[in-house]
């Protein structure tokens, strides 16, 4: 195939059929240069993916993989079965709707803020920019146990300072108690201590991201029509509230669907921190715990081929809303 | 006039709030990172005592955890000078060959019409947005089967297929916003295709081709879960990463577990705070436009 790209352009006859060879041209130069990315892909996504498909209606264990024929062997909805009869499954799921609900509101939330505060000129603004984006550069590994010492009951700050300053009882344990309760106006209210702390951590982790592409957006908002609004009298809330946000929306939501996406699929976050206990289970670590703890190969995939299924549906909405745009850049 | 004295308030009001907001905003991304460093330079024995504290007197500070981290097991350590050569060797092969493959990708996707051009986009976008924990499951059953899942290199390959297609999308963008005249003009004097990427489409990228292989390499520096599953039981090629997530059984003290979450995290910073306009810049573009 590189054969051919070396040949150089013949002299052109008629125009027509100098268009029509040239075409013919580009189209074989654009699938060979594009094909390492494709094989690549193909090799080491696409075939697994398949596979694991064939796997989630197998019964295998992790111990029979040396013997383990390709296609061969049993096929069998026993995984499924398992799965929907198992409370474990429609809890990680119902946990894993909860984390990725609240983890990508929080993050756009902070996000938004973030940017708004950052949008105009101060001294420092560059320095301010980069020092936000820490959280979603750092390495997960590292900020995970971060949180994880920070939240400690022996030794962590925000105890210290809740048992010395804030008078509470006694420390929390924040990674490690499923339910906990909090005095809301006299009244205990039950929260999910472990899973509220991992959306939280979440949201810090990933707002740097919707700072990034809102404030992005930000800077493309004309400042023409905030000026002829600020001359109509309108304060700085109403001009944000009818004339900055509803040019934001679109990026907001295009964001919103990436990081339901990403929150969706998170292993390190949850794995790191609670490691699945307390009430955090996820699909993703439930995935891992069938493989690594339990060796169950049909399981596993099969809890992936949900999470997949669900991501295919995402992914449909994801190309009807934003798809349009995509082709026409 | 109602509506000017309320103009007014809140003008006031968000002149106070707005500093506020950003010191905030700061304190919060940088607390954990400072909390971070002092505790690696602190005695744990100090730590657990007063876990409150998070100043450090010159005196007080000791470099015991560092010692600790670097030091090849051997001589007692958990050798994570290893660990860093084979992040750097991971990252740095990952980033070569993703680049080679990713340029030609995106300046085929950018510049010619062909066949399956649709079908290419949507396979990797598929890619992009695949949880990689499914990907997990064959591949670690896949390679345990050909006896190659502690190998570096095989490692190297996985990083490459989750990197690749957001790369072809970063250069692509960058690409589009280059004139296709220059090519054109080079096109008449007989050069052919891949003279024309070398000589002049790669000497104009070559800042959004760093910035590109820069966010290859933190990505493949970052990455935990494949390194877990695939390498756990092969010490001597662990990555930093998955070295660090192993320091957390009950003899390594907290502050081991943060002087080697340090030397995990300042190369990434370093290099962020190095491209960070590049880098930013290649992903949001296309924002801008809604």
């Amino acid at each position: 195939v590189a054969a051919q790209l070396e040949i150089p352009a013949p002299p052109p006859t008629s125009r027509r059929r100098a268009r029509a060879s040239r075409a013919r041209r580009d189209s074989r130069a654009g699938v060979a240069l594009v094909s390492p990315t494709v094989i690549v892909v193909m090799v080491m996504v696409v075939l697994p993916v398949l596979w694991a498909l064939i796997l989630s209606f197998q019964r295998i264990r992790l111990l029979q993989i040396r013997r383990l024929d390709l296609l061969g062997g049993e096929y069998t909805l026993r995984n499924y079965d398992l799965l929907l009869n198992s409370s474990g499954f429609l809890e990680a799921a119902k946990n894993t709707l909860l984390y990725s609900v609240f983890g990508t509101l929080g993050a756009i939330v902070l996000g938004l803020f973030a940017a708004l505060l950052v949008r105009g000129s101060f001294r420092g603004r560059g320095l301010v920019r980069g020092v936000l984006l820490l959280p979603w550069v750092a390495p997960v590994v590292a900020i995970a146990f971060i949180w994880q010492v920070l939240l400690s009951p022996q030794l962590g700050f925000v105890n210290a300072v809740g048992t010395d300053v804030l008078g509470w009882d006694q420390p929390i344990p924040f990674l490690s108690q499923e339910r906990g309760t909090i005095a809301l106006f006299g009244i205990g209210v039950g929260v999910p201590t472990a899973l509220l702390m991992v959306i939280v951590f979440e949201a810090w982790k990933s707002f740097p991201f919707a700072f990034l592409f809102i404030l992005a957006r930000l800077q493309a908002v004309s400042a023409e029509l905030e000026e002829a609004a600020k001359v109509d009298g309108a304060t700085p809330t109403q001009s944000f509230r009818y004339i900055v946000l509803p040019q934001l929306m679109g990026v907001i939501a295009l964001i919103a669907v990436l990081r339901f996406i990403w929150t969706f699929n998170a292993f390190d976050e949850i794995f790191l921190l609670t490691g699945g206990g307390a009430g955090t289970e996820v699909l993703a670590t439930q995935v891992y715990s069938f493989l690594q703890a339990r060796n169950d190969v049909g399981a596993s995939a099969a809890v992936a081929m949900f999470m997949a299924a669900v991501l295919a549906v995402l992914l449909l909405v994801y190309l009807r809303f934003f798809g349009e745009r995509e082709r026409t850049q | 006039m109602r509506g000017s004295r309320r103009y007014h308030f809140e003008v006031a009001a968000l002149r106070v709030l707005r500093p506020l907001g950003i010191a905030f905003f700061v304190l919060v991304a940088l607390f954990p990172f400072y909390y971070m460093v002092i505790l690696s330079m602190r005695e744990i024995s100090q730590v657990i005592e007063s876990p409150g504290q998070i100043f450090i007197g010159l005196g007080e500070i000791t470099s015991d955890a560092y010692e600790r981290v670097l030091k090849p097991t051997s001589e007692g350590g958990e050798g994570f000078v290893r660990f860093l050569i084979n992040s750097a060797l991971v990252g740095l092969g990952t980033v070569l060959v993703t680049l080679v493959a990713s340029i030609l990708g995106a300046y085929a996707v950018s510049r010619l019409e062909f066949f399956g051009k649709r079908t290419v986009h949507f396979l990797f976008l598929s890619v992009y947005l695949f949880p990689p924990i499914l990907l997990a499951i064959p591949l670690f059953v896949a390679f345990s089967k050909l006896g190659l899942r502690g190998e570096l290199w095989v490692l190297v390959f996985v990083y490459v297929a989750q990197t690749l297609p957001v790369c072809v999308y970063m250069l692509r963008n960058y690409f589009e916003s280059v004139p296709v005249s220059l090519e054109e003009a080079a096109e008449v004097d007989g050069a052919t295709r891949l003279q024309i990427i070398r000589k002049v489409t790669l000497p104009l990228a070559v800042p959004a081709i760093a910035a590109t292989g820069l966010y290859v390499f933190m990505i493949a520096w970052n990455e935990f879960l494949f390194a877990l599953l695939f390498l756990v039981e092969e010490r001597q090629n662990w990555t930093v990463s998955l070295g660090v997530s192993q320091l957390t059984n009950i003899e390594t003290p907290a502050t081991t577990l943060m002087a080697g979450s340090v030397i995990l995290t300042v190369p990434i910073i370093v290099l962020f705070l190095f491209a960070e306009r590049l880098m930013t810049e290649g992903l949001t573009r296309g924002a801008e436009k809604g």
